[in-house]
C-alpha cells in the first residue's frame, strides 16, 4: 500500500489550499461517515478558472488528490476542467493504491461539484452539461471497504 | 530520517539482545533437527523442553500444557476452531466472544458461524469492558466455548478475566482468551485465573516474530492442527521452529521478570502523553482509564482523518499507528472503536501509541511537541472540522 513520490509531495505540500471569499463555485462531496470530504472553490472569468483553493478530510491520497486536481484545472476552460477523469488524476500522481482509487473519484466529483455550482449561481441547470454527481452516499459501513460502487 | 521513535509497541517489538544472542546457536553450530536421535538433534530436542518449562513458568502452568505454534493467530485457529468441532459432537454449537475481538478471534468465529454455528457477540460498554454478567446471562446448555481477549490490542482495555474464568468453569464451558497483548505486560496466572486455553505471541514481548504458543489445560481435549510428524505430541506436525521457540522463552522469562519495574516506566510516560494530548480541542481518550495496559494511548481528534495523521507523524520520524495496522488495508474505521459507540468520523481520526521499554522520557517530550502542530494542520484544512467550529459558534449564541 504504498504512496508514490507525487502523492507524499501532493499531500505534504499540498497546492491550493484554503478558501476562495465570494467564489463563483463551491463544491463539496464525500461523507464523513466514509472518512473523506472534499470541498472546492472556483473563481471563473470568461470560461475560465482563475484559481481554484480545496479544503479536504481525508487520506493521504484524498489530501493529494484534491491537490493535484486543483493543479490540473488552474488556469483551464471550463470545458477542459470537466474533462478531468479522475484516471487523469491518478495518472497525474503516477498511481494510487488500489483501495485509494475512490479518492480520485471523489475529487473528479468535486470539481463537478463545484463547475455545477457555478451554472446554478448563473441560473442554468448544471445537470445537462455536467450529469449528476457520483458521491459517497455513506454506503462504506457494510465492511467491504468499497465505499464508491462506481469505480 | 535520521531518528526515528518507535511507539508502536502493540504492533511488534524489537527483538532484544539476549533473545537473539540466545538464538543465533539454533540456527548455526546447534542446527539438528529435534526429531533426530544423535546428539545434535538431542540437544536441540533439549532447548525446546527447556523453552517448554520456561513458559508454563511464566504463567504458572505445567509443561505439558504448552504447545508451540506459529504465533498468536495460529494459537486462536487453533484454540477455538478445535474445542468448537470437539463440541460440535455433543451438540453444543454455540459460541460466545465480544465485540472487540482481534481479527483472528473474530474471522475464526465468522468461519465457524458460516459452519452452522450460533455466535453470541458480548457488547462492550463505552470504555471498552466485558461485563462478566453479560457472559453469564449468554451461556446456555449448547455454549461450547467462551472466548474474550485478555488485553485489547488498540484501546488497551483490560478484561475481568479472573472472572470470566470463574464463571465459564461453574458453568463447565471452556474458556479461551487470546493474551496476545497481556504477556509481558500483566501478571498472567492461568491457575488462578481460571483459563483453560491461552494464546501468546512472541514479537510482541521482544522476541521473535512467526512463534507463538497456546496453553492447553491438562483434560482439556484439543485436536491436531497440522496432520504429519509427531511434533508437539502429533497434535502440530512440522520440523519445530528452535530457534524462534527458544527466542520465545528467553523473550518471555526476560520480559515476565521485569513487569512491575515495565509497568511503572510505561504507566508514567502514557499518562503525561494522555494529560497533555488530551489538552488539544476536541479530542477524546479511547477505553478505561484505570484497566489499561500500560504503555496504551489511544486518542481520537474530531475533524481530522488518522491517515494524515500517521503520514505527518512519520515524517517527524515517529511510529504510530490509527488503530490496527491488520485492518488498514480497509476503508472501514476500526471495529474496536465502533463497538464504544464513537462515531464513524471520530473513530477515523484516532491514533494509537502504544510504548514500550526502549522509549525515553526525551521521546515523550517530543512526540508532545509534534502533535498539535499536526492536529492544527490537518484540522485547517478540513472542511469537517470547519462545520465543527461553525456548529460550536451558533451554540454559543
Amino acid at each position: 500500500m504504498a504512496y508514490s513520490e507525487k502523492v507524499m509531495d501532493h499531500f505534504a505540500n499540498p497546492r491550493n489550499v484554503g478558501e476562495i471569499e465570494n467564489a463563483d463555485g463551491v463544491g463539496e462531496v464525500g461523507n464523513p461517515k466514509c472518512g473523506d470530504i472534499m470541498k472546492m472553490y472556483l473563481k471563473i472569468k470568461d470560461g475560465i478558472i482563475e484559481d481554484v483553493k480545496f479544503k479536504t478530510f481525508g487520506c493521504g491520497a484524498a489530501i493529494a488528490t484534491s491537490s493535484m486536481a486543483t493543479e490540473l484545472i488552474k488556469g483551464k476552460t471550463i470545458e477542459e476542467a470537466l474533462k478531468v477523469s479522475n484516471r487523469a488524476v491518478m495518472e497525474a500522481l503516477d498511481g494510487l493504491p488500489p483501495v485509494k482509487v475512490h479518492c480520485s473519484v471523489l475529487a473528479e466529483q468535486a470539481i463537478k461539484s463545484a463547475l455545477s455550482d457555478y451554472y446554478r449561481k448563473k441560473g442554468i441547470d448544471p445537470e445537462p452539461i455536467i450529469g449528476k454527481i457520483k458521491g459517497c452516499e455513506g454506503s462504506c459501513s457494510n465492511n467491504t471497504g468499497e465505499c464508491h460502487s462506481e469505480i | 530520517m535520521d531518528k526515528i521513535i518507535y511507539v508502536d509497541n502493540a504492533a511488534t517489538t524489537a527483538v532484544s539482545d539476549k533473545v537473539l544472542e540466545a538464538m543465533i546457536p539454533y540456527y548455526k553450530e546447534k542446527y539438528g533437527n529435534p526429531s533426530s536421535i544423535y546428539s545434535l538433534g538431542r540437544g536441540a530436542k533439549k532447548a525446546i523442553e527447556q523453552a517448554r518449562e520456561t513458559v508454563a513458568k511464566c504463567i504458572n502452568a505445567n509443561p505439558n500444557e504448552i504447545f508451540f505454534t506459529s504465533g498468536g493467530s495460529e494459537a486462536d485457529n487453533w484454540a477455538i476452531k478445535s474445542i468448537a468441532f470437539e463440541q460440535a459432537k455433543k451438540g453444543k454449537k454455540h459460541i460466545i466472544t465480544s465485540s472487540i475481538e482481534h481479527h483472528a478471534v473474530l474471522h475464526c468465529v465468522e468461519s465457524l458461524e458460516k459452519q452452522g454455528f450460533k455466535v453470541t457477540c458480548i457488547k462492550v460498554n463505552e470504555k471498552g469492558m466485558v461485563n462478566p454478567k453479560d457472559i453469564e446471562e449468554a451461556i446456555n446448555e449448547n455454549t461450547a466455548l467462551v472466548s474474550i481477549m485478555y488485553a485489547n490490542n488498540e484501546i488497551g482495555t483490560i478484561q475481568p478475566i479472573k472472572e470470566i474464568g470463574e464463571i465459564c468453569r461453574k458453568r463447565g464451558v471452556p474458556f479461551h482468551t487470546d493474551a496476545v497483548q497481556a504477556i509481558g505486560n500483566l501478571h498472567v496466572d492461568v491457575v488462578n485465573q481460571n483459563i483453560d486455553m491461552m494464546s501468546i505471541s512472541a514479537h510482541k514481548f521482544h522476541g521473535p516474530k512467526g512463534v507463538g504458543a497456546l496453553y492447553v489445560k491438562k483434560g482439556m481435549r484439543i485436536k491436531n492442527f497440522i496432520d504429519g510428524g509427531a511434533q508437539e505430541r502429533g497434535l502440530r506436525a512440522g520440523t519445530e521452529n528452535v530457534a524462534g521457540i527458544v527466542g520465545l522463552s528467553v523473550a518471555m522469562k526476560e520480559a515476565c521478570d521485569n513487569i512491575d519495574k515495565k509497568s511503572a516506566k510505561l504507566k508514567k510516560m502514557r499518562d503525561r502523553l494522555i494529560e497533555s494530548i488530551t489538552k488539544i480541542k476536541r479530542t477524546r481518550i479511547n477505553g478505561d482509564l484505570e484497566n489499561r495496559l500500560p504503555g496504551n494511548v489511544n486518542i481520537s481528534f474530531e475533524g481530522i482523518e488518522g491517515e494524515g495523521l500517521l503520514l505527518l507523524l512519520d515524517m517527524k520520524g515517529i511510529c504510530a499507528s490509527s488503530g490496527s495496522a491488520c485492518t488498514s488495508g480497509s476503508l472501514d474505521p476500526s471495529h474496536v472503536l465502533l463497538a464504544i459507540g464513537l462515531p464513524h468520523e471520530i473513530a477515523h481520526g484516532s491514533l494509537r501509541i502504544s510504548l514500550g521499554e526502549n522509549n525515553t522520557d526525551e521521546e515523550i517530550d517530543y512526540i508532545i511537541e509534534c502533535i498539535p502542530p499536526i492536529i492544527e494542520r490537518l484540522r485547517s484544512m478540513s472542511p469537517l472540522w470547519e462545520k465543527i467550529v461553525e456548529k460550536e459558534k451558533e451554540e454559543r449564541k
